[in-house]
């Protein structure tokens, strides 16, 4: 790149830009994820007692596992951040990296948790809850993974300059909104039977 | 990228010494204007061939069963592609992208003083998206089965099995490139969004922005507030096509409308996401050429915020036959006809502020005046297809056609010329030929007139929009109604033919126009201070600084009857 734009150093509202820009992304990120359970509660409501024998077969203690995992790594995330704001780069690498580290549990008990449920039989095409649940838990999931990479790049790369620490603040941002999906999905496709 | 951070007015000298190649000036360019410049070419492209589409059917409706010039024989499957992709690209392709992400990447940095958007690499990241969804649209029509031909509304079950509409393929693609061009005009939007929120000039306030830039930023949050479920929807109709769900399968146990109500949550706040652009474009101009200054700014700005939060209540009213409870009907007919106050609030701000003006009739305040005058039109058909009870008649009509042509012609044809003829010398140096271009003007409206005036007397008279022939259908057939069909059709071909002088004229004058200063039209708004054209960083050295609101014109006791934002007040 040439040169430094003006424009992107410029902060008329007093937030910086890329943090504005993170809060507008989690804002049309809401509607989508909205978009999607909502469609799923219409259904649910419509068709009450047959979606609560499909939704039996989910497994719930590996759904409490991985909030758990996501809720520690939220915790990690903001650890990484204090790091960064005491200019620590170890540190905030480390919990940068622990937190990944439970992306990747997050993902690999999904992944268990996913084959389990197809080899019973319950797969996207199972039914309408099932598709609503592969649907929703795979978008979630796609989520978690870009947010593992961006965290990836961040440790590995952003790091050497101090100018783009803040992007450590910017990727906890979007990793607690991922967190909080989850918090949504978990009761409606796990705990309400 | 360089180390050292820049504060506001110390331009980055080095820069200017390398000279960029082709490709890094006007292929891989993150500058804003660049940008704008491919997202309108790539718009006058697609307009291109949603006008050859429009022919090739308006042809076969005319003269059925006949071969067409260009074309050949059109069957009922290629029609209804036509007809599908029409609206697909009009809407998508040339209304968005030269509407929102054109005009607002054009003017946004240069209205509100800076040197490019705050995330420059994020904007060439949305055109290149952008690019590849209408590359993908267009490779759709030539797969087998063809290109997709449900309805730019996609409607299930439709939409959602091959085995009903034929087109394997084609589906797919066509939704892919819906969904890819929606994740593009995201990223847009948040950029347009972040920049004017941030980056505005030192000394401009919030009502010191020109109204074109605020209705640029509340369609881009209109955009991002809707169409969030469509993407949901687009991806459950995606697994639907491809995969064989049953999420809008009433026999899987899913519902059909769900469908409706999720492509209508975002299909009628995109009226008004295309709209507003068009309305502040319109504005900029009747301003600038009536040399008054903007009759009641704030009303029209919280109008138009009143009107964005109206817009997300209104949407069944496209569903009034699709079962939804006559309640529900109730409730939206009253909502749509609530949100036709806020519009015409605006437009007669608008002729307000011609009263008592000095009024220039250049090409462009041709076309703006036309806006306001053809959209009335559009406007208040819509009060009657708002009402439930005249909807349930009328709907599928041509009717209903002509209505959302009167609405969306205005916004993405007439506009857009407006703003064309209005930007032309900032974007290029050089004005458009005025004789040529006010030939252009009368040729486009009476024709577009001829087009739909007609098409609303046949839909009055029960004529159904999705016919292939209407010489099948006895009621349809006779002949004063075939009559009016082929003037449809003639003033078709007579509005496509002077849009070749509007092309003869643009290019031609890239190079022979007359050239002319910074400020041609004497226009107070910062993009006029900067050089035409404005240079890579826009303002040069120093960048402008905001002294007072963006329509001070005719100010009693001022030699000159314009009086630019960045002016200092010491100099009058």
């Amino acid at each position: 790149m040439a040169h430094e734009i003006i424009a992107t150093g410029r902060s008329r509202t007093g937030i910086p830009t890329g943090r504005l820009a993170v809060w507008w992304v989690i804002g049309s990120e809401i509607l989508i994820f909205g978009g999607l359970i909502s469609c799923y509660l219409l259904n649910r409501f419509n068709h009450g007692p047959s979606w609560s024998v499909e939704a039996a077969n989910t497994n719930t203690f590996i759904g409490a596992c991985n909030t758990f995992w996501l809720l520690t790594s939220s915790l990690f995330v903001v650890f990484a951040h204090a790091a960064s704001e005491k200019h620590d780069a170890k540190k905030t690498r480390i919990w940068i990296w622990l937190t990944i580290l439970l992306g990747g549990f997050f993902m690999g008990f999904k992944t268990y948790e996913y084959t389990t449920e197809i080899q019973h039989g319950f797969t996207l095409f199972t039914s309408n809850f099932w598709s609503f649940y592969y649907t929703a838990t795979g978008l979630h999931g796609f989520h978690v993974v870009c947010g593992m990479v961006i965290m990836g790049i961040i440790a590995e790369n952003d790091i050497k300059h101090e100018r783009n620490w803040h992007r450590v603040e910017n990727i906890g941002l979007y990793w607690h909104f991922v967190d909080i999906i989850w918090i949504f999905l978990f009761p409606l496709m796990y705990i309400a039977k | 990228m360089a180390e050292v951070t820049h504060v506001d007015g110390a331009h980055d000298a080095h820069h200017e010494h390398h000279k960029p190649s082709f490709w890094s000036k006007y292929v891989f360019s993150t500058d804003h204007k660049m940008i704008a410049l491919q997202y309108m070419f790539t718009g006058m492209a697609m307009a291109l061939i949603g006008g050859y589409f429009a022919y090739v059917f308006r042809m076969q409706l005319a003269f059925p069963g006949a071969s067409i010039p260009f074309f050949g024989t059109l069957s009922p499957a290629a029609y209804n592609s036509l007809v599908t992709n029409h609206g697909t690209i009009m809407i998508f392709w040339v209304a968005m992208p030269v509407l929102i992400a054109a005009m607002g990447n054009f003017l946004i940095p240069l209205m509100i003083g800076c040197d490019d958007m705050v995330f420059p690499r994020v904007n060439r990241l949305s055109y290149q998206i952008f690019l590849l969804s209408a590359i993908i649209l267009i490779i759709s029509f030539f797969v087998p089965g063809g290109g997709f031909g449900g309805a730019w509304t996609a409607y299930p079950p439709l939409s959602a099995k091959a085995e009903f509409n034929a087109t394997p393929f084609g589906a797919p693609m066509w939704l892919i490139a819906v969904t890819l061009e929606i994740v593009a005009f995201l990223l847009g939007g948040i950029n347009f969004i972040t920049t004017v929120m941030n980056a505005r000039a030192k000394g401009m306030r919030m009502y010191d922005i020109p109204i074109i830039v605020w209705m640029i930023v509340i369609a881009s949050i209109l955009f991002m507030c809707s169409v969030g479920p469509l993407i949901a929807g687009a991806v459950m109709l995606l697994f639907d096509q491809t995969l064989g769900t049953g999420f809008f399968d009433g026999t899987a146990g899913g519902d059909p409308v769900l469908w409706q109500h999720l492509f209508w949550f975002f299909g009628h706040p995109e009226v008004y996401v295309v709209l507003l652009p068009a309305m502040g474009i319109v504005g900029e101009i009747t301003c600038t050429f009536a040399r008054k200054k903007l009759f009641a700014y704030k009303l029209i700005l919280y109008s138009t915020i009143g009107l964005g939060i109206l817009s997300f209540f209104v949407w069944a009213h496209h569903q009034f036959i699709s079962g939804v409870d006559p309640r529900a009907a109730y409730l939206f007919t009253t909502t749509t006809l609530l949100i036709s106050i806020p519009v015409a609030i605006v437009l007669f701000a608008y002729i307000a502020t011609l009263y008592g003006g000095s009024i220039r009739f250049t090409t462009a305040m041709l076309f703006a005046l036309a806006f306001t005058g053809e959209f009335l039109l559009g406007g208040v058909t819509g009060i009657w297809l708002g009402s439930s009870g005249v909807d349930v008649y009328l709907h599928d009509t041509y009717f209903v056609l002509a209505h959302f042509h009167y609405t969306f012609v205005p916004i993405a044809i007439i506009a857009t010329f407006a703003a064309v003829y209005y930007w032309y010398p900032k974007m290029f140096g050089r004005k458009m030929n005025e004789t040529w271009g006010k030939i252009h003007f009368w040729g486009t409206i009476v024709s577009f007139n001829g087009i739909f005036i007609p098409l609303f007397i046949l839909g009055a008279g029960g004529q159904h929009r999705r016919i292939y022939n209407f010489q099948h259908y006895p009621d349809l057939a006779g002949a004063d109604m075939q009559d009016m069909r082929v003037f449809a059709t003639l003033s078709l071909i007579v509005m496509l033919a002077f849009q070749v002088i509007f092309i003869v004229n643009f290019f031609v004058s890239l190079k022979r126009g007359e050239k002319v200063g910074n400020n041609p039209w004497k226009a107070n708004t910062l993009e006029w201070v900067a050089t035409s054209p404005a240079p890579h960083g826009n303002f040069g050295a120093t960048m402008p600084e905001v002294y007072r609101g963006p329509y001070e014109f005719s100010v009693e006791g001022r030699e000159e009857d314009y009086w630019p934002q960045n002016e200092k007040p010491s100099e009058s």
